[in-house]
């Protein structure tokens, strides 16, 4: 695609750089996508791009600074490596300043990946086989006077990440989602299903047409519900956008601050408080079968939960909450040194599960007497950072469930609950299902989950939205 | 405050002609019946401080090309990042071949509604200092300033401050001969203080309501905003909110200011009007509307006194442009007139579908690397010409609370229910303000909403509200956007305590 390779330009910004320290990334991108509306094309695309990023460190007396230039495409390397020590220069010493990590240390990845390999791509013709079985669907549900929309992504990155004190990591991340959404000709009765996939081989579109014909069937019989608690079953998607929102708010500093959920009020944060009713456990892992994901951190700003310092700091398995206890929370090592505790870095899956569950999603609703079936969440935001409480609407189907069967679709709510108070409040966890955030996955689409119980769910309006 | 800027020359030394010649060329030879070509430089840069010392400083410039066709009534786009002939070539051939395996899916013949061509136009929005000419010394050191200034002050405990400014260079050529040029400069500072109170466990927070602008630096330095003003006020503001009694949940007469009343226009009224929305195309994920096309002409939106225009040409407007991604001048037109829906933004194909003349100018891709999709325009509610002063609103309420400031929001897919908190809230009592409240959330529908406003200020209490993060499409796109409004009354809005809502 270019003259340069990414390592290339690596090695070329690291020699460059007359900076205290550099870290110099390359991320090679491409993907393709198709979407549809109302059974037809409405846009497509095949990208490709290349992002650059150097991040100089400099000291100027008075503590270590970092500042960070990124640029797309074939950027002039040198006056990129300049650009970035001019910014480090002008930010001002780094509160997060640490020694970056080189070769050995015990923080550097075990794995290191394949530096010199070609980077990873893709292209339309992913959906070689998707394409013809998306056009039959909409045939059959055209037939079915019914319509059908939705979205099919893949995405390849290479990321080659080295640093002045040695490091040499690369990670090639495949991602890939699809979506379909079914709607009756009139918009009225509106069902989902989606799936989050590494390559699209395991992806059918048999499949999730079947499972969205299933619940259209289920919405034949419309039942209107107020607003109040309900015994509720959140299903894998619901599960994973909640706690999605509950990982991201995982900040140690944040909470050593008191100013987040997991502060302790009188100080510290409430690692070691059990927040679960069950035995749960909230679970990241590189290496987890399906949502592999990178092994090390790549960070090109800065935050309360991650720090340029850091990066090729490796991601080992961690676990968020361990049988029901809260256990570790995303903290940086220079806010580690400063509380003396274990530095912990964010990754990019999630796991909940519950190690004595034996029901599947079938069983937990065989096992309900009355209550409501959710199948995705939408708009999801926070209303008050205190108690995490969170905002957000049903989406798609909220089925009635009676005697351990469907008997209708119900109207869509508007919720106000708090994903930790859910937590603690769940009385059921089914075995686990790799799903599809709803909400999130534009950002996170790597994540397994169970279904939950919970028996006071707080659907705090009706929404007439369908 | 005229400017006669012109579009950077570094961005017009790249190989525009030469590129377009390359593609469009191409593009004709596979027999595509129309072809585009769109070469974009964003340059953003971000300035984060935690308790006023720089947490992160980030510079980012995103330099591409993209090629849209439309091959045989279908659509097929491609995008790459390296700005050759070769690669444009590519790039056109590229567009065609994802026409062909899209073609499968597609049921509806792409044609494009007419549109004057430009052949040699240019376009440059009203800033007065461009961000990225300052030294960053001077602007971290600013920030760094005014954030120290908001931690010094009494019950302020940290300080959470941003600014981002970006520059946009664009350029667009078509099969019909038009040929644009543009640049646009935005800006979007904020300040937060926070108090944590240790022994309950307990913290607040309150935000500037300075909003993002079509401006250049000169908005931090004192143009268009008092910033030093507003950072003396927030220490009292916060340690009032602090102190203040958790409201009763009830039925209220609301007075909502413009630094919030933007949001709930671009919620409930923005996003209802997109038509890609009301035809469904944003169905698996924006959503879609309450406004459908059978409704325009016939829909009750609110009270006789709302009024409700869609522009691309507001002055600092976020979406302020000269041409769309398909060659479209920026235009101003009515969206509700006298509390009935009368219009709709649309973009080329969907104007042909719903034969009209024109399209009003509203496709746009956040860079590149994205295909053009329907964004929003600047949509804003307009003032009563001799309407009341916020304050002379408030005078007129005998129980109800004022709100003032932009936090959560939310709102269902298809645009009715919406919830929304602030920055803070007062009470109002016998028509005067009786201090703040907290824990307070407003929930309605929209048309309930738009029905109940009885008051609407004068153009003394408007102002261009906005964001920089409207989000939408797959790929997912962010966009900014303004949205101008005056304070407005409304009865009997529904007020949730959210406290009570967490069952805590």
């Amino acid at each position: 695609m270019t003259a340069m390779t990414g390592q290339q330009i690596v090695e070329a910004a690291l020699a460059a750089s007359t900076a205290d320290g550099a870290v110099a990334y390359v991320v090679d991108s491409s993907e393709a996508n198709l979407r549809w509306a109302s059974n037809s094309l409405t846009t497509n695309g095949a990208m490709r791009s290349r992002q650059v990023v150097v991040i100089s460190f400099v000291d100027g007396g008075a503590g270590m600074a970092a500042g960070t230039v990124a640029r797309t495409g074939t950027p002039d390397v040198a006056e990129l490596v300049a650009a970035s020590e001019q910014a480090a220069r002008d930010a001002g010493p780094a509160q997060d300043a640490v020694p970056l990590i080189g070769p050995g240390d015990p923080m550097a990845p075990v794995s290191t990946g394949d530096w010199d390999a070609d980077p990873a791509t893709t292209s339309i013709e992913v959906f070689g086989d998707v394409a013809p079985a998306l056009g039959q669907a909409f045939g059959e549900a055209g037939g079915r006077d019914e319509l059908l929309f939705g979205f099919a992504e893949h995405q390849m990155s290479t990321t080659w990440l080295g640093t002045s004190t040695g490091l040499r990591l690369r990670h090639d991340q495949p991602t890939g989602r699809v979506e379909l959404n079914g709607k009756s000709r009139d918009f009225g009765r509106s069902v989902w299903a989606g799936v989050g996939t590494r390559d699209f081989t395991d992806v059918s579109i048999e499949a999730l047409a079947a499972d969205v014909q299933r619940k259209m069937a289920w919405s034949q019989r419309r039942v209107d519900l107020p607003a109040g608690r309900y015994e509720t079953l959140l299903p894998p998607s619901a599960v994973s956008d909640l706690m999605i929102y509950a990982y991201w708010t995982m900040e140690a500093r944040d909470a050593d601050e008191g100013r987040n959920v997991y502060a302790r009020p009188g100080g510290g944060n409430r690692i070691g408080d059990r927040i679960c009713g069950l035995p749960l456990t909230l679970r990241s892992d590189p290496a987890e079968p399906g949502l592999e994901c990178a092994p090390f951190q790549v960070v090109g700003g800065s935050s309360g939960a991650a720090s340029v310092f850091d990066n090729g700091m490796a991601t080992p398995a961690t676990d968020w909450i361990s049988g029901g206890v809260l256990t570790n929370l995303v903290r940086p090592r220079a806010w580690a040194l400063q509380q003396t505790a274990p530095a912990v870095a964010a990754l990019d899956n999630i796991v909940l599960s519950d190690p004595g569950a034996t029901a599947t999603t079938e069983e937990m609703i065989a096992a309900t007497q009355r209550g409501l079936l959710l199948t995705t969440l939408w708009y999801i935001r926070e209303v008050d950072p205190q108690t995490l409480l969170l905002t957000g609407l049903t989406r798609d189907g909220v089925f009635l469930v009676e005697d351990g069967e469907v008997t209708g679709a119900v109207n869509n709510f508007r919720f106000n609950e708090s994903p930790v108070s859910l937590l603690g409040r769940a009385t059921q966890a089914s075995v686990i299902e790799r799903t599809l955030p709803r909400e999130w996955n534009d950002w996170f689409t790597r994540a397994a989950m169970p279904m939950l119980r919970v028996p006071d769910f707080n659907m705090s309006s009706v929404s007439p939205a369908s | 405050m005229a400017q006669l800027r012109s579009v950077d020359e570094s961005f017009l030394a790249l190989p525009l002609s030469a590129l377009t010649d390359a593609a469009l060329t191409r593009a004709v030879d596979l027999g595509c019946e129309h072809a585009d070509i769109r070469v974009e430089r964003i340059r953003t840069q971000t300035i984060r401080l935690r308790d006023a010392r720089v947490e992160a400083a980030a510079d980012g410039e995103d330099l591409g090309l993209a090629v849209r066709v439309v091959h045989e009534g279908t659509w097929g786009f491609a995008a790459g990042v390296v700005l050759t002939a070769a690669e444009a070539v590519r790039l056109a051939e590229e567009a065609v071949a994802v026409a062909r395996v899209s073609a499968a899916l597609n049921t509806d013949r792409v044609e494009l509604a007419p549109e004057p061509a430009y052949p040699d136009a240019e376009w440059v929005s009203a800033y007065d200092v461009d961000p990225f000419e300052v030294p960053e010394a001077e602007k971290t050191g600013l920030m760094v300033e005014l954030s120290e200034q908001l931690l010094a002050a009494d019950g302020v405990e940290h300080v959470q401050s941003d600014v981002m400014h970006v520059k946009e260079c664009k350029y667009y050529a078509d099969t019909a001969g038009t040929r644009t040029r543009q640049q646009r400069v935005r800006i979007h500072p904020t300040f937060t203080a926070l108090t944590v109170d240790r022994v309950t466990g307990g913290f607040e927070s309150m935000r500037t309501l300075a909003p993002p602008a079509g401006r250049g630096w000169e908005y931090l330095t004192g143009t268009g905003w008092d910033w030093r003003g507003e950072l003396a006020e927030i220490p009292e503001h916060l340690r009032e909110k602090t102190k203040a009694p958790s409201v009763e949940p009830g039925r209220y007469d609301l007075v909502v200011d413009p630094s919030n009343l933007f949001l709930t226009i671009h919620e409930s009224i923005g996003h209802a009007t997109e038509l890609d929305r009301a035809l469904g195309y944003e169905a698996a994920y924006a959503g879609t509307s309450f406004a459908t096309v059978d409704k325009l002409g016939s829909l009750q939106y609110g009270s006789s006194l709302m009024n409700v225009t869609g522009d691309r040409t507001a002055e600092h407007g976020l979406s302020t442009i000269g041409w769309d991604d398909e060659g479209v001048a920026g235009q101003q037109w009515d969206i509700v007139s006298d509390g009935v829906l009368v219009g709709y933004q649309v973009d080329r194909n969907m104007a042909r579908l719903r034969g009209m003349d024109r399209s009003n100018g509203c496709a746009f891709a956040d860079s590149a690397g994205h295909v053009p999709v329907q964004r929003m325009a600047n949509v804003s509610l307009q003032p009563a010409p001799d309407g009341p002063s916020t304050e002379e609103i408030i005078s007129g309420v005998e129980r109800g609370i004022y709100v003032v400031g932009d936090k959560s929001w939310s709102i269902d897919m298809q645009r009715y229910n919406f919830q929304f908190t602030g920055q803070r809230f007062y009470r109002i009592e016998g028509g005067k303000l009786a201090g703040q409240v907290k824990d307070v959330a407003y929930q309605a529908t929209t048309t309930d909403f738009w029905g109940s406003m009885s008051r609407v200020g004068g153009p003394q209490t408007y102002v261009l509200g906005g964001a920089f993060n409207c989000g939408k499409a797959q790929p997912g796109q962010v966009a900014p956007v303004s949205h101008g409004c005056p304070s407005a009354l409304f009865e009997g809005t529904t007020i949730l305590n959210t406290v009570q809502e967490g069952g805590q």
